[in-house]
């Protein structure tokens, strides 16, 4: 068998299960811890039972086991509020921090965009942007690689089941780093986020919709292949990745609408928002992971 | 029924949900002349944004004439008793819409969720609660598509959060008299007493006025509706026409009945882009519960793509699609379309 990096994850609930479910997939990643703060919590027992070694001490009681066990990669998958120190602490330890949270301390990575960048630039810490930016900013960096888009906007609409309760005290925060994400790694001039929550039973399929608006008459043909393009690497670690109409145009606008479903490991199929966060989180680790091996990268601490 | 003697606060709709069937592009100029008449109407509140509103200039929902921040700041200060409200919908506006506004001069902010949730609005809510004397009221949409016992669970939240009003609002203009008093009368029974009520319809089945009577029968007291029914779908409670029944009725509405029906004929109806009424893709929003503002998108799709803005309005219903997802429209049409040309 070949090498692997050794990982934990922070947050034993339903991304951080579903995580763990298919890090335990990986070529590359081997997760070997999963770290709670709930003696009782179904999630690290679910984990041991998966094989891995828990605690309940929170990040804490990883700490001393990281250098003896050679863990190189955390994931967080816990909450804004406690991601900077989880990152911190982790960070001392020589450890790279993955962050599935909405804190964006570290630089905003969507693996098919600026990936590389990110791995390029030895950040210590990566974010994942939100879940409507997983699925939005690839189709606004396919437009906008092509010629200058002036304004991107994504709608985002998910089944009522899938957003949690942190996201509803703080959908703003969905709103605005996306919005932000859209600019920075989307490449678009102005962004717009808008989330639109669905209670339909059963629950609906993640759609996200992607408007852009470009500064030239849109070159249909070339800004079509980038965008199938596109399609095909994000559906490299999101199967479910699936354009369902356009890009259609009208004058300057290009509308692209997307469906994403999800895997169905923890998470159910539906779910396509979490998957894509899991699954993009995961890409991100593994090619970190890659560099590693390749010799190319070794994290530090600070 | 006898509704003798009781106290109604209208509130006026035209320059909000009117933004619908203008596609956004009412002037500030017509907003200030129209707000200006309803002032001396005796019309106290009305409500002033971007049809979906605050934030919502965007390709989705179409970019307006001006911004929001245009819009109010020009109608707050030309109006001397009227007070001003702004509508803000979680996942499309934000906080930082929301001190906008208050600095622009509303006196309410109206916090509008899907009926199933209200727990987006916490944020928005608490955070106006915190700024003195902001009227702050929650809103939920689409009202026709759970039962009261479980629409009553969401209005507490929002009482929960500060809230001082909560409005069961008919987005569709789906229900009937029935599913008004049902809804209206449990919320009446089950929040604070002091907590206010209200009601806001749409006419799609024409029954705007009859379901603000059940409403105020039931125990709301703030009624939402528009002049000459500029809004949504088929429009809201046609104001004047309530005005004139709550007059004949005995109810206090404060408002200028002959004034209100002046600027309803000489000032709203001319700037209609088309008559707003009950007509056959109207009449489907409130039939197969869809709601109001997607008409004009369907009409416009059925256009493009060559099919009946009835069978897309029928199949976002089918599909218990919820406002806000303007978007899937287009694209059901699309399907359609293909589904259409294989066969």
């Amino acid at each position: 068998m070949s090498k692997k990096i050794r990982a934990a994850i922070i947050g034993p609930g339903n991304i951080g299960t579903d995580l763990l479910m298919k890090a335990l997939r990986s070529a590359v990643i081997e997760p070997v811890w999963m770290v709670g703060v709930d003696p009782e919590s179904p999630g690290l027992a679910r984990a041991r039972e998966m094989g891995v070694k828990t605690t309940c001490d929170g990040v804490d009681g990883l700490i001393p086991h990281m250098r003896e066990d050679n863990i190189q990669i955390c994931f967080d998958a816990t909450s804004a509020y406690v991601h900077a120190e989880n990152s911190r602490k982790v960070n001392a330890e020589g450890a790279v921090m993955v962050d599935l949270t909405p804190a964006a301390i570290g630089p905003f990575c969507v693996p098919p965009v600026n990936l590389q960048d990110a791995v390029a630039a030895k950040a210590m810490n990566v974010n994942m942007v939100t879940c409507g930016g997983q699925a939005t900013i690839p189709m606004v960096a396919a437009v906008s690689r092509v010629q200058t888009v002036t304004y991107g906007e994504i709608v985002a609409t998910v089944s009522s089941r899938s957003v949690g309760p942190g996201t509803r005290k703080n959908i703003d925060e969905f709103t605005r780093t996306t919005a932000r994400g859209v600019e920075l790694i989307g490449g678009a001039q102005e962004g717009k986020a808008i989330i639109v929550i669905n209670p339909a039973e059963p629950p609906l399929m993640m759609r996200d919709t992607i408007h852009c608006l470009t500064a030239e008459e849109p070159d249909q043909e070339a800004i079509t292949r980038s965008v199938h393009d596109m399609v095909a690497e994000v559906q490299k670690y999101v199967p479910g990745y699936t354009l369902k109409n356009g890009p259609t145009f009208d004058g300057n606008r290009v509308s692209i609408y997307m469906e994403v479903a999800g895997l169905g490991d923890f998470l159910p199929r539906y779910a396509g928002n979490l998957d894509i966060m899991t699954a993009a989180g995961l890409r991100t680790a593994e090619m970190y992971a890659e560099e590693i091996l390749a010799g190319r990268f070794t994290p530090t601490a600070a | 029924m006898n509704l003798q003697g009781r106290k109604v606060q209208v509130h006026d709709m035209s320059l909000r949900d009117g933004m619908h069937p203008k596609q956004h592009q009412i002037t500030v100029g017509e907003m200030v002349e129209i707000a200006v008449a309803m002032d001396e109407a005796g019309i106290t509140l009305i409500e002033v944004t971007h049809g979906d509103g605050l934030g919502g200039a965007s390709v989705n929902y179409g970019f307006p004439a001006a911004s929001d921040e245009e819009y109010l700041t020009a109608v707050c200060k030309a109006v001397k008793k009227t007070k001003v409200s702004a509508l803000l919908l979680p996942g499309i506006g934000t906080v930082d819409h929301l001190k906008m506004a208050v600095g622009c001069g509303i006196s309410t902010i109206r916090v509008a969720t899907h009926c199933t949730e209200a727990d987006v609005s916490e944020q928005h809510i608490s955070m106006a609660t915190q700024i003195p004397g902001l009227d702050t009221v929650g809103f939920l949409m689409m009202a026709h598509m759970i039962p009261a016992e479980e629409l009553v669970v969401q209005l507490k939240l929002m009482e929960s959060y500060g809230a001082n009003c909560v409005y069961i609002t008919d987005s569709a203009g789906y229900m009937l008299p029935d599913d008004v008093t049902s809804r209206i009368a449990l919320a009446r029974a089950e929040l604070k007493p002091e907590t206010e009520l209200g009601f806001h319809g749409h006419h799609n089945l024409g029954m705007g006025i009859a379901n603000s009577l059940a409403a105020v029968d039931a125990g709301a007291n703030r009624i939402d509706g528009s002049l000459a029914g500029l809004g949504a779908g088929a429009g809201n409670t046609p104001l004047e026409v309530f005005l004139a029944v709550c007059d004949r009725m005995g109810v206090e509405t404060g408002v200028d009945l002959f004034k209100a029906m002046d600027v309803a004929e000489d000032l709203i109806v001319p700037l209609m882009d088309h008559m707003v009424r009950v007509d056959r893709d109207s009449l489907t929003l409130g039939w197969a519960g869809v709601y109001s503002s997607f008409l004009l998108f369907a009409k416009r799709s059925a256009a493009k793509y060559g099919l009946s803005a009835r069978d897309i309005l029928v199949e976002l219903g089918r599909r218990r699609t919820v406002g806000g997802q303007e978007d899937m429209i287009e694209d059901l049409a699309m399907d359609m379309a293909r589904a259409r040309d294989k066969a």
